[in-house]
């Protein structure tokens, strides 16, 4: 049964080759001319005013954390949807109380403003 | 041994199968992109660059030569490397975006009989493959060292994993309707007409997915990844050359992607709409192929730039809320209404 991926693992390796091989040839092909005004960081011809490692909204973050919770839910829901005709209404209650704690989850981070943006 | 060597050598070829008509669409999907949008906004779009010919000159074959002209002109370009960039993060980046947008299609059959793996978790694989891709931009945007790359970068992933969320329900809804992982049994559980292909059962999970999958993207009007305007070029402000076009090329490559994966899960992959009806489903209109395939990925692909050439750019708040407060309520709720649907027996799994 793994034998039907291998041509997976072979695709993902020549997809790298791809993207590594069009860098080096743009590298070998491009010429070089550094100097010190071309090399520095672009903001629109200013100077750079401060370092770019600089503090950032913490919503990134809590967005960030969101995403964690609910991929891990449709996780759950996959393989509830493949089987949903073999384990009938028992499942599909089960889910029912899975979605509604969801959904409780998801009606506090509304209501605390986790999710508004502005 | 050499048994071994000639399977790999097969496989290699038909990976190349699909990898080179694949580049030739982003290529040409470049310049239908700025042809369509120019006549949209009443312009002629590329119409100087035609192909060297022995003995005809200017012949410019409506600018169909600007691709290759684009490519050759980035691949001489010089690849700025900024002296303040972490160098090989930013070497690596893109290579970290192409490398699963090509990847995906390794599952992805093109009729029933042409598919390179045909594996039995190939909708897993698909969501791991285009999640892959934000590595890419994040990986970009921080290597870069550039405030602009660096914003277009966060932009950019908060985005992209916002939608992914509704992405990953819209799948959800497919396999209640499907009971399957494996893409090819996902377009024969389809199987019978036009409205038993998953779109009309799930209708507000197929308008999401391919919304969402403008989002994913980066596309026009969720492009605030870009910004023009605001932050110049996003998370690729500080590349040029090849390392451009490679980011070039994986956002096509990852439109084509959703394109074709929107056909394959909602509108019946290579089925012919005209099976079963009388009169048009005797003639050739009426037989299940590949070219039924790319017709439908050909008229989503236009809808990228239909949408494009349509919509103003939306404000950031106003993609967070789209995402979050409009897409996640109703796919969840459709979700349920669909496995509604196939518990009480309404719509019957592979009928």
């Amino acid at each position: 049964m793994l034998a039907e991926y291998f041509p997976v693992l072979v695709f993902l390796g020549i997809s790298t080759v791809i993207g590594v091989a069009l860098v080096t040839l743009g590298g070998l092909l491009g010429p070089s001319n550094p100097d010190s005004e071309k090399l520095s960081p672009y903001e629109c011809g200013f100077e750079a005013f401060e370092d770019t490692r600089m503090k950032f909204d913490v919503r990134y973050y809590l967005v960030a954390i969101l995403f964690i919770i609910f991929d891990l839910e449709i996780a759950f829901f996959i393989p509830w949807a493949v089987a949903l005709d073999e384990i009938g209404w028992l499942g599909f209650n089960a889910m029912l109380l899975f979605v509604a704690l969801l959904i409780v989850g998801f009606v506090v981070e509304w209501k605390n403003g986790a999710l508004e943006w502005e | 041994m050499l048994d071994a060597l000639l399977e790999l050598a097969w496989i290699v070829i038909k990976i190349l199968a699909i990898c080179v008509p694949l580049i030739l669409t982003v290529a040409y999907f470049t310049y239908a992109e700025r042809k369509v949008i120019g006549f949209m906004q009443v312009r002629m779009g590329p119409n100087r660059v035609g192909f060297p010919l022995p003995f005809i000159k200017r012949f410019h074959l409506l600018g169909l030569g600007q691709p290759f002209a684009d490519v050759v002109k980035l691949l001489l370009k010089e690849i700025i490397l900024p002296e303040n960039a972490n160098k090989f993060l930013f070497v690596l980046a893109p290579v970290m975006a192409i490398a699963p947008a090509f990847a995906a299609w390794a599952v992805v059959p093109f009729s029933d009989t042409m598919v390179l793996a045909d594996i039995n978790a190939g909708l897993l694989y698909i969501l791991a493959m285009t999640s892959l891709g934000v590595y890419g931009i994040i990986i970009a945007g921080w290597a870069s060292n550039s405030k602009y790359a660096f914003l277009g970068a966060m932009r950019s992933a908060a985005q992209i994993v916002s939608y992914e969320i509704a992405m990953g329900f819209a799948l959800v809804g497919v396999l209640i309707m499907s009971g399957t992982l494996n893409l090819s049994e996902i377009v024969n559980a389809q199987r019978g007409g036009v409205f038993d292909w998953f779109w009309w059962p799930l209708l507000p999970l197929f308008v999401i997915y391919f919304i969402s999958g403008v989002a994913e993207t980066n596309r026009a009007p969720f492009d605030m990844a870009e910004g023009e305007s605001e932050i110049v070029a996003g998370f690729h402000v500080e590349y040029s050359g090849a390392a451009f076009a490679v980011f070039f090329l994986a956002e096509y490559a990852n439109m084509i992607l959703i394109a074709c994966l929107t056909s394959l899960l909602f509108v019946g992959g290579w089925l012919s709409p005209f099976a079963g009806v009388p009169l048009l489903g005797d003639t050739i209109l009426g037989t299940d192929g590949i070219f039924w395939l790319l017709a439908k990925t050909a008229f989503f692909m236009f809808m990228f730039l239909w949408l494009r050439a349509t919509f103003p750019r939306y404000r950031y708040d106003q993609v967070m809320r789209l995402g979050w407060k409009v897409f996640v309520p109703i796919t969840i709720v459709w979700i349920l209404v669909a496995a509604l649907l196939i518990m009480l027996g309404v719509v019957v799994r592979g009928s």
